[in-house]
């Protein structure tokens, strides 16, 4: 109980005096977590719209394995990711890992599926004459697509939340590819398993704590922009 | 939606360029003990203020710290695990290892000591453990404490693996303490990161003093013709820094003022025999 509440303290302490270097941390996991996201919005709205609109053969395989996707283990992407990167692996010449870059890379495939998944769900779910009407007004197809995605934008910032969720928690890629270094990769989760491992119980209370509010304000920031448009 | 997208865009841009046109780096790969027990914290920034190099520590187990020195993933390595050390120089991955520090390993666990070993030695205390079947939290991770560890079961007879009193945790040092402390068991560690935690566990040392329980530590330097991609001269520059005369005076010096001893006595230049090795 001690502890808790010393953890607390410190917290309060680490967040009100704005500790240099635990704000380093703060803003470095938002950036590369803000990244990832980005990425993962760029390939997977196109694709998840692909999935649900188009017909083509193998596309339920496709799906099936995208809904598997997302739920990926992140230490299993952090392996892959290490691999592909090390100076003499397949992509070395890239020259990327221990840093931000390879950490953005792991968490982008960690989070696109999610994204392709909730977007596929979102669009199949509107409603099947809406596709047919807007054709028959006249739409070209990338119109229609682009009607499609805009009206399917409430679930699709539920698709954001989930990704960006995904990877500002996820611990195993990106203590594998980053190396929680500090000043350069380390972030609110690595640097909390290491507080751990150090037995620094209430410097790792309050980076949770700092984790958990910087969770929190960016899905309260995106809640209000859906909410907002909420349908009446 | 699209200012955040741009804004978002732009930050990604100024990452990948400062990426980029980051200072040549090294990587020192290395054991948990060094990290958790906060002395490269000390050592690296004042290594990178007066070199110029950036270093990214992997903090790993000596094990795997070696391994990724046999495919050229690390630059230099400082690690504790001599015979294995041993093996990889005679097999040329090395090109120079030179001895750095030293501290103790010490056999710690609950002060009523279930067992009876305190004070005794290291082979009589295991064999005190296994013999009462009292549980004993292994690392069991290939790192250099693990590999200690393994060779004193050997000199003792002993075969814990499957037995139900001997777990491995597959974790740091730090973290295999605090599973020990929560178990209430035995464990092997080094001193630096019992000292630097003690003030969590409630653990209390029991055996330590002997010589089977030295812990050294040496800086080994990579062989660049299989790997081209080693950045020798900066593991070189890495190296020599953790050797030089000033940097084993705060070597020495680190620790006194928080623990009340130090955590590693300084070694460079000495004979290994004189340690006993």
């Amino acid at each position: 109980m001690e502890l808790i509440v010393e953890g607390i303290l410190t917290a309060l302490k680490l967040i009100v005096s704005l500790d240099s270097e635990v704000v380093a941390i703060t803003l470095l996991s938002l950036k590369i977590s803000c990244s990832a996201t980005l990425i993962s919005l760029l390939i997977g709205i196109p694709a998840g719209s692909l999935l649900a609109l188009a017909e083509f053969p193998g596309r339920r395989l496709i799906i099936s394995l995208v809904n598997t996707g997302m739920g990926l283990p992140p230490v299993v992407v952090g392996l892959f990711v290490t691999i592909f990167l090390w100076r003499n692996g397949p992509l070395g010449f890239l020259e990327i890992l221990y840093t931000p870059l390879a950490m953005i890379a792991a968490q982008a495939v960690i989070a696109t599926p999610i994204v392709t998944g909730i977007t596929n769900a979102a669009i199949q779910s509107l409603p099947a004459n809406l596709k047919l009407q807007v054709l028959a007004l006249g739409a070209t197809r990338c119109q229609m697509v682009w009607i499609l995605v805009r009206e399917a934008r409430l679930p699709l910032l539920a698709a954001v939340m989930a990704g960006f969720g995904g990877v500002i928690s996820e611990v195993g890629a990106s203590i594998m590819v980053g190396g929680n270094i500090k000043g350069q990769t380390r972030v609110l989760t690595t640097a909390t398993v290491m507080e751990t491992g150090k037995g620094n119980f209430d410097v790792a209370i309050a980076l949770s704590i700092l984790l958990l509010l910087l969770a929190f304000g960016v899905n309260y920031a995106l809640t209000v922009i859906q909410q907002r448009e909420r349908p009446r | 939606m699209k200012k955040i997208c741009a804004v978002v865009l732009l930050l990604s841009l100024l990452l990948v360029s400062s990426a980029l046109a980051g200072p040549a780096s090294i990587i020192l790969a290395t054991t948990t003990s060094t990290q958790d027990s906060g002395l490269l914290d000390l050592l690296i920034p004042l290594f990178e203020k007066q070199s110029g190099y950036q270093v990214k520590t992997i903090a790993v187990g000596s094990g795997q710290a070696m391994k990724m020195g046999e495919k050229g993933e690390a630059d230099l390595l400082l690690v504790h695990s001599p015979e294995a050390e041993k093996k990889f120089m005679a097999a040329g991955f090395g090109v120079s290892r030179r001895l750095v520090m030293h501290n103790d390993f010490i056999i710690i666990g609950p002060a009523a000591d279930p067992a009876g070993i305190k004070g005794t030695n290291a082979l009589e205390a295991i064999k005190r453990i296994a013999g009462k079947g009292a549980l004993f939290a292994s690392r069991g991770d290939n790192s250099g404490t693990h590999a200690k560890e393994k060779t004193l079961w050997k000199a003792a007879g002993i075969t814990p693996d499957g037995q139900k009193w001997y777990q491995q945790t597959g974790l740091g040092m730090g973290q295999t303490l605090n599973v020990a402390a929560e178990k209430k068991g035995y464990t092997l560690t080094d001193r630096a990161t019992y000292l630097a935690l003690k003030k969590n566990l409630g653990l209390a040392i029991l055996a330590e003093g002997d010589a089977k329980l030295l812990n050294v530590y040496h800086v080994i330097e990579l062989n660049r013709s299989t790997w081209p991609k080693i950045n020798a001269a900066g593991g070189k520059a890495l190296a020599d820094f953790m050797v030089d005369p000033k940097t084993q005076q705060l070597i020495g010096r680190y620790g006194v003022e928080k623990f009340g001893a130090p955590l590693f006595f300084p070694d460079a230049g000495k004979n290994p025999a004189a340690l006993g090795l």
